[in-house]
């Protein structure tokens, strides 16, 4: 099961750090530039589409939906359901689902963020709401 | 400035193992760089350029003194399986330049012995490692969208393996020989939804290489004449979670360029050396570069039209990596030796098209559904 694997600790840099901290708190944090207005993911400290370096941290909302997935039917771990979501903000982010009924994820399902534990910041997953 | 004829592919090598645990990965290097230098007839003394990529042992210094070349020109461009098809590019304006006037591109390495390493990665390490991406359910994702989006079916994806099936029935040195159907095809397990088992390209030891040169030379050699008319490479990400799209690989860039360049349209093609580490890959590259619409993918490749004799667009003649060879997990190499043995003449009889003049062989690296690179070369037989 999902709960039970052991997953990566994240290693963290100066560039993404405050979003790891902000895992800790329970805060899915996105990154969003003044200069132009895009929101971004994962975490730039230059704005991937207008090169500003006017970029902000902002919490996001961590509703999503399903954009696309497939079921990895045999792994070391188990199955499991990767997918690409998209956020209510805007960006879309490879994930996995976790706590649902695999056979009946959707494209465009509603999802929320879950928080699954390492030995240090939490990982994002996302969950049907 | 265009490369457009200022190279000829003069030597061509596919090492005919599927599984070498008696080899060493420097040592395949070496059997298809002499194989493809035999080939063109020439020397090693006359190698003057040398190109390899990530499944070289060591990288290129290292190969370059195992192999024993003196070289005034090196690249070790790596993208991936479609590297092979962008060094292709990179010679031709190498040569064009008059950097070198002879380069060798090897490929080879052993996956079906032993495992590979694991793939390297990036800035986004620490945000997409831990949800176990692998290639099978990339291309899924690629898979179920593109059905979501364009109502492309299993059945019609299963078409490709079929075609690729027919062809591989005449390539003694082909990892699988059987024809299969579309119900063969549909009936394997599946393995990464909605991805079954023959959709996916087989794991191969081996490797292969090719004589890149100038036109003077090519000519004073006995095999013959095939030049590089156009070429095209792009990379395609991500890029931040905007507008994320994976119908549509990089290939709808590489392709324009080379068409273009080479001054011929997809209408023109004679043979299409397409990279299909799975099903999916052919049918989208088929619409990025431009041989059917958008999402139309799906009709175009059902009821035989990618066979030999059968459709409208041979594909894939010597098996593919779906059924013959994809060694090192890299399958752009195996694309353009297919592609001149097509235009030399010297396909096998069963699947050798007729007044074959004009083939294209392209491909994509890294993982589609991810970050991913792609290169199309446009080749006329002179």
């Amino acid at each position: 099961m999902a709960d039970a694997k052991k997953y990566p600790t994240p290693v963290t840099n100066p560039e993404t750090s405050a979003f790891w901290e902000a895992a800790k708190q329970g805060k899915f944090m996105i990154k969003r530039c003044t200069a132009c207005g895009e929101p971004h993911y994962f975490p730039r400290s230059i704005c991937p589409f207008c090169f500003s370096d006017k970029t902000v941290w902002e919490e996001a909302s961590g509703e999503a939906v399903i954009y696309t997935f497939s079921l990895m039917r045999k792994s070391a771990t188990g199955p499991y359901a990767i997918a690409y979501v998209t956020l209510k903000e805007g960006p879309s982010l490879q994930t996995n689902i976790v706590d649902c009924d695999m056979d009946k994820l959707k494209i465009g399902q509603k999802l929320k963020v879950v928080w699954q534990p390492t030995d240090g910041a939490p990982l994002p997953f996302f969950t049907p709401v | 400035m265009t490369i457009k004829g200022k190279a000829y592919i003069a030597g061509i090598y596919e090492h005919p193992t599927r599984h070498a645990p008696d080899k060493s990965t420097a040592q395949l290097h070496a059997e298809v760089a002499k194989g493809a230098i035999e080939d063109a007839g020439l020397t090693k003394a006359d190698i003057d350029g040398y190109f390899c990529a990530g499944d070289a042992p060591g990288g290129v210094m290292p190969m370059v003194d195992y192999l024993g070349l003196k070289v005034r020109h090196f690249d070790s461009t790596d993208t991936g399986g479609c590297s092979y098809l962008v060094h292709l590019g990179h010679a031709a304006e190498a040569i064009a330049a008059g950097k070198c006037s002879i380069a060798l591109v090897t490929l080879a390495g052993k996956p079906r012995t032993g495992p590979m390493p694991p793939r390297s990665s990036g800035a986004e390490a620490d945000f997409e490692l831990a949800y176990g991406a692998t290639t099978h359910n990339v291309y899924g994702m690629c898979a179920m969208r593109h059905m979501h989006d364009y109502g492309t079916t299993s059945e019609q994806l299963a078409w490709i393996k079929v075609a690729a099936s027919h062809h591989a029935q005449y390539n003694p040195h082909a990892m699988l020989k059987e024809v299969v159907t579309v119900e063969d095809v549909l009936n394997s397990p599946m393995i990464s939804d909605p991805l079954h088992r023959m959709d996916c390209c087989v794991v191969t030891d081996g490797g292969g290489a090719m004589i890149v040169t100038t036109p003077e030379i090519a000519k004073s050699l006995k095999k013959p004449l095939v030049r590089l008319i156009g070429h095209g490479e792009a990379m395609k990400g991500p890029r931040g979670g905007k507008d994320l799209d994976l119908t549509y690989s990089a290939g709808v860039w590489s392709g324009p360029r080379a068409f273009e360049e080479a001054g011929v349209t997809p209408k023109d093609i004679k043979y299409a050396s397409i990279y299909d580490s799975f099903t999916i890959t052919v049918l989208m590259q088929l619409e990025d570069i431009g041989f059917c619409k958008k999402g139309e993918g799906g009709k175009f490749v059902a009821d035989g039209n990618l066979i030999s004799g059968v459709g409208k667009l041979p594909f894939n003649t010597d098996g593919g990596g779906l059924c013959s060879n994809h060694p090192v997990n890299r399958g752009g190499m195996t694309k353009i030796l297919e592609a001149v043995r097509q235009l030399r003449g010297e396909a096998h009889p069963k699947v050798q098209v007729k007044n074959c003049d004009l083939a294209i062989a392209h491909g994509t690296g890294g993982l589609l559904g991810v970050r991913h690179a792609a290169s199309t070369c446009i080749l006329e037989r002179v």
